[in-house]
């Protein structure tokens, strides 16, 4: 399983130690409380939210430098838009989650 | 350029912000999570540029472009391909970025908008302020309509100005200057620091001087290039 990586954020930090502080503290803060949100929605099977919910949760995805896992997470999305719920799209989706909160705790 | 970035997600409104520090000619003014509180902004404040995101839950980026009366420059933000040809459908849409943005292309956006804004001005500059065809004088506290096309010549008398149509004269207590900006340079041209003529209203010219009805006009050696500048010689 592809793991994340900082190449995206080091790039845009450009060498500045407060600004990769300050994109890593957004990071941290805001993916605990969207994953809260999304594992709501899938509790309520609300399609919708759902479908929003990993549409937010994709970008964090592509930032961490995990390019497979956004296609899934795209392929995911789609199809909740389409009102098609993917149990193993689901639980592949919830193992990176769990990848990635793993991650931010070592950083 | 003064911006803003709108976006539900905090982590791209801080990318957004980071990207633009790098940028000496841009200035991020604000921020907005939520299109809404845009609006209410956009109505208050002058902006060049706005950073959009299409996916935000209520009301998304689609839905607030369409409520812009005077929309600045947009750049989308998105991690969705698929809006892209509706997006371009407006006039006023720079370019579409999908996330995770990168430098080059973020800094290849800008430098867009800012090349589209540079020729609005211009076009803006250039284009004539646009004029009514009558503007009130007013005469013993009388409002009186003065229609445009019928002023052939208004002269200065001392801290009062004759206006002559070709019906009636009107001697209105103003100077030429605060006249001038009320009429088209199209159609008026100040000959001579006391006279202002309709130039489609001349008869003849002769030397320094032009006829307009029985008004012989003397034109100052200053004015004259501008004037035969506007005549439409055989």
């Amino acid at each position: 399983m592809e793991q994340p990586n900082l190449n995206y954020i080091n790039q845009l930090a450009r060498g500045d130690d407060s600004i990769k502080k300050t994109l890593l503290d957004v990071i941290k803060t805001e993916f605990p409380q969207e994953i809260k949100d999304y594992y709501k929605s899938i509790e309520t099977k609300d399609f919708k939210k759902i479908e929003e919910n990993v549409h937010r949760i994709k970008h964090k995805f592509s930032i961490l430098g995990l390019e497979k896992s956004y296609e899934k997470a795209n392929e995911f999305e789609y199809h909740l838009r389409e009102q098609q719920f993917n149990l193993k799209e689901q639980q592949n989706f919830n193992k990176i989650l769990i990848t990635i909160s793993e991650y931010l705790q070592t950083i | 350029m003064n911006c803003i970035v709108i976006d539900d997600e905090k982590m791209a409104r801080v990318i957004i912000k980071t990207l633009c520090d790098q940028i000496k000619s841009i200035n991020l003014v604000e921020e907005f999570s939520c299109a809404i509180q845009a609006i209410k902004y956009l109505n208050e404040n002058k902006i060049d540029l706005i950073f959009l995101d299409i996916h935000m839950p209520n009301f998304n980026g689609l839905d607030f472009i369409k409520t812009l009366k005077d929309p600045p420059k947009i750049i989308f933000i998105t991690s969705d391909p698929q809006f892209a040809i509706e997006a371009f459908s407006y006039y006023f849409i720079v370019d579409y970025l999908l996330k995770p943005i990168e430098f080059a292309r973020f800094e290849k956006a800008v430098k867009k908008a800012e090349r589209q804004l540079f020729v609005q001005n211009q076009l803006d500059q250039d284009k004539e302020p646009a004029f009514k065809n009558d503007f009130y004088v007013n005469i013993d506290r009388r409002l009186i309509k003065i229609d445009l096309s019928s002023i052939y010549l208004i002269e200065a008398k001392g801290d009062y100005i004759n206006i002559k149509t070709d019906d009636k004269n009107y001697v209105v207590h103003s100077t030429l200057k605060k006249i001038k900006e009320k009429l088209p340079d199209s159609l008026f041209l100040k000959v001579h620091r006391s006279f202002i003529i309709n130039v489609k209203k001349i008869i003849d010219i002769e030397d320094n001087s032009v006829l307009l009805k029985k008004d012989v006009i003397p034109v100052s050696r200053s004015n004259r290039a501008e004037l035969m500048k506007r005549l439409d010689l055989l």
